[in-house]
């Protein structure tokens, strides 16, 4: 692609000023959601599972014109929520309302609303990518001449038409993403519902994406639902960010505006070349609560406390157990974790 | 209006937007003959070499059985049934395979986010499995009557015996594979479906007790069969072969009806 839209412009000027702008306009609002998984019995080979508690009465605006992300770890309970917002899942209770339509009475209307790229291509796999794109478009209701114009120039934009011969399952997991994404691009919706979209893919295909996304808003005022849990693409490519965590949402906020605050401490990451030096009192004080034997520490600490850490690793018996180490102002991780976050499963790339 | 799980700020009534404009729905035939299209792109790929297998399978259950019958009725039975037993194969458990896969490895999403109308998806999927078994089905028919000395010239009876057993059956096969709680569990129904067919199918009726008789009157291919079966007769009786098609025919309704219900059942959980 030769639109060199760089990862972080989507944030620029003009989406703050529309958001501003949108304050009052919100086209999805979510109230009070709740679902619950029923327990599972234990069968052979596949163990008990308790009741989940997948969405725990989730509360969410989503304004004209964003892009909104939902961040968390695997198995937060983002996919689930998604899949209430997209009329493919009843919720148990709570209001989810989509561009003043009531989804949980009419889940219906969703496929009229919205387009939405799921995890799975397991429908287009055998398709060629041209044809994956052209179906799709018949299906959302375009005529022919539409869809085949549509499709043209959706593989163009995304730079597919080199491949658009040939069958998805083909193709590298970046690319069938990709084409995925084209198909779900093909006739334009007022609301995008993409659900890790950049799952496998180079930094050439993610400008791609970006751009069609941004174009899409900038032109026909889109709204994105963005689900990730890549904390880089959440703080470069998101206008707000919901943090969910265990089926709830545990802050909600523009990236910047959560990082204010952690904003007093930063993060100290040490990497050493085998055990911990515990025996250095320094070292041994800075020890994580749990985990200290482990080899990588992750640690926040107020700026001068962290100045004085590096001071002990880096000179003195330390600095010869050190393999590296890193200094760093805090990410959308750190927000995840002083907020109380429990799991793991944040990508950092 | 930061909302958080703790203090859900209430947005007022007016500030919601008025009702948006809903994009049209994809109209019945349209989005039907898309999926058939597709579908059929799909099968040139992945489905030629086992339709080599079922029409082989069907091949060799007529040598077989050459041994055993020996002209008259039982031989067209078996030529009849033979050449049903193809669409069966495809139809009944390719496609339950097809949907149990689709429904488990989550490929539903991506219908049930679009404005097609379930039957559209089913029965194009239906269609385009039911007539990719035509050339398999002709090849063992004349293979067939070549073997047991029948006459071709009712042969083209299959133009219709395809498409609507093939209805029957893919129906079937469909619902099967949309309403199995697990994948495994469709592809096996798939599978007995399939030797239902080829039992009840393939067997002369007149050597099977009452009982296995019933069965084979409630399995939809046994009309089908039926139907091919008279007209290798020297004078066929037209009127009897229209009810058997007609039966198919209304079985075909129901069994896609059925999986059309299955469909949606599966699509919204």
């Amino acid at each position: 692609m030769s639109t060199g839209t760089a990862q972080a412009e989507p944030r620029g000027k003009r989406g703050t000023a529309a958001a501003a702008e949108a304050a009052s306009d919100v086209v999805c609002a979510v109230r009070d959601l709740v679902k619950t998984y029923p327990a599972v019995r234990g069968r052979r080979g596949a163990p008990a599972l308790p009741e989940t508690r997948a969405t725990d009465g989730v509360c969410l605006d989503v304004r004209r014109g964003e892009i909104f992300g939902l961040l968390g770890p695997n198995g937060a309970g983002k996919s689930t929520l998604v899949r209430q917002l997209t009329g493919l899942m009843r919720p148990d209770a709570g209001a989810v309302t989509l561009l003043g339509h009531d989804l949980v009475r009419h889940p219906g209307r969703a496929a009229r609303l919205l387009a939405y790229l799921g995890q799975e291509s397991t429908a287009l796999d055998e398709l060629t990518v041209s044809l994956a794109a052209e179906t799709t478009g018949r299906l959302r209701g375009l005529d022919a001449r539409s869809a085949r114009a549509a499709r043209d120039s959706v593989l163009e934009e995304l730079g597919l038409t080199e491949i658009a011969g040939r069958p998805l399952k083909k193709l590298s997991g970046g690319q069938r993403r990709l084409a995925c994404l084209a198909a779900a691009l093909v006739g334009e919706r007022p609301f995008l519902v993409l659900d890790e979209p950049t799952t496998g893919m180079d930094p050439v295909a993610r400008r791609a994406v970006w751009s069609a996304v941004d174009r899409r808003r900038e032109r026909h005022g889109a709204t994105v639902l963005l689900v990730t849990h890549n904390v880089i693409e959440a703080e470069t490519v998101l206008d707000r960010v919901a943090v969910i965590d265990q089926g709830k949402v545990i802050a909600c906020d523009t990236p910047s505006g959560l990082k204010a605050k952690v904003s007093g401490e930063v993060r100290l990451e040490l990497v050493w070349r085998s055990a911990p030096p515990l025996e250095v009192p320094e070292v041994a004080a800075l020890a994580p609560p749990a985990g200290a034997s482990a080899r990588r520490w992750v640690l926040r600490l107020p700026p001068e406390e962290a100045r004085a850490a590096v001071a002990a690793v880096t000179g003195g018996p330390a600095f010869a157990a050190l393999d590296d180490f890193t200094l760093a102002t805090p990410s959308l991780e750190d927000v995840y974790l002083a907020l109380g976050g429990r799991m793991k499963g944040l990508v950092k790339s | 209006m930061t909302t958080t799980a703790g203090d859900a700020v209430r947005v007022p009534a007016g500030a919601v937007c008025a009702p948006a404009d809903l994009a049209p729905k994809a109209r019945f035939f349209p989005a039907l003959a898309a999926v058939y299209r597709a579908q059929l792109s799909r099968a040139r790929v992945a489905r030629i070499p086992l339709l080599f297998v079922a029409t082989f399978q069907s091949v060799g259950i007529m040598i077989l059985m050459r041994g055993v019958v020996d002209g008259g009725s039982e031989a067209r039975a078996v030529v009849a049934g033979s050449s049903v037993l193809v669409v069966a194969f495809v139809a009944l458990n390719l496609l339950a395979q097809y949907f149990g896969q689709l429904r488990a490895g989550g490929g539903l999403d991506h219908y049930a986010t679009l404005p097609v109308p379930p039957a559209s998806v089913v029965l194009g999927a239906a269609a385009a499995y039911a007539s990719f078994t035509l050339p398999g089905t002709l090849v063992t028919a004349v293979f067939g009557c070549v073997l047991f000395g029948l006459p071709m010239g009712g042969l083209w009876i299959l133009a219709a015996v395809v498409p609507l057993a093939g209805a029957a059956l893919a129906g079937l096969g469909a619902a099967l594979g949309l309403l199995a709680p697990r994948q495994e569990l469709a592809t096996l129904a798939g599978q007995l479906g399939m030797s239902a067919a080829l039992l009840l199918g393939v067997l002369p009726p007149e050597r099977m007790p009452e009982v296995i008789v019933w069965a084979r009157d409630l399995l939809p291919s046994t009309y089908g069969v039926e139907a091919f079966a008279r007209t290798f007769a020297a004078d066929p009786d037209w009127a009897v072969v229209l009810l058997d098609l007609g039966v198919c025919a209304a079985v075909g309704v129901l069994s896609l009806a059925l999986a059309t219900w299955a469909y949606r059942r599966a699509a919204v959980r």
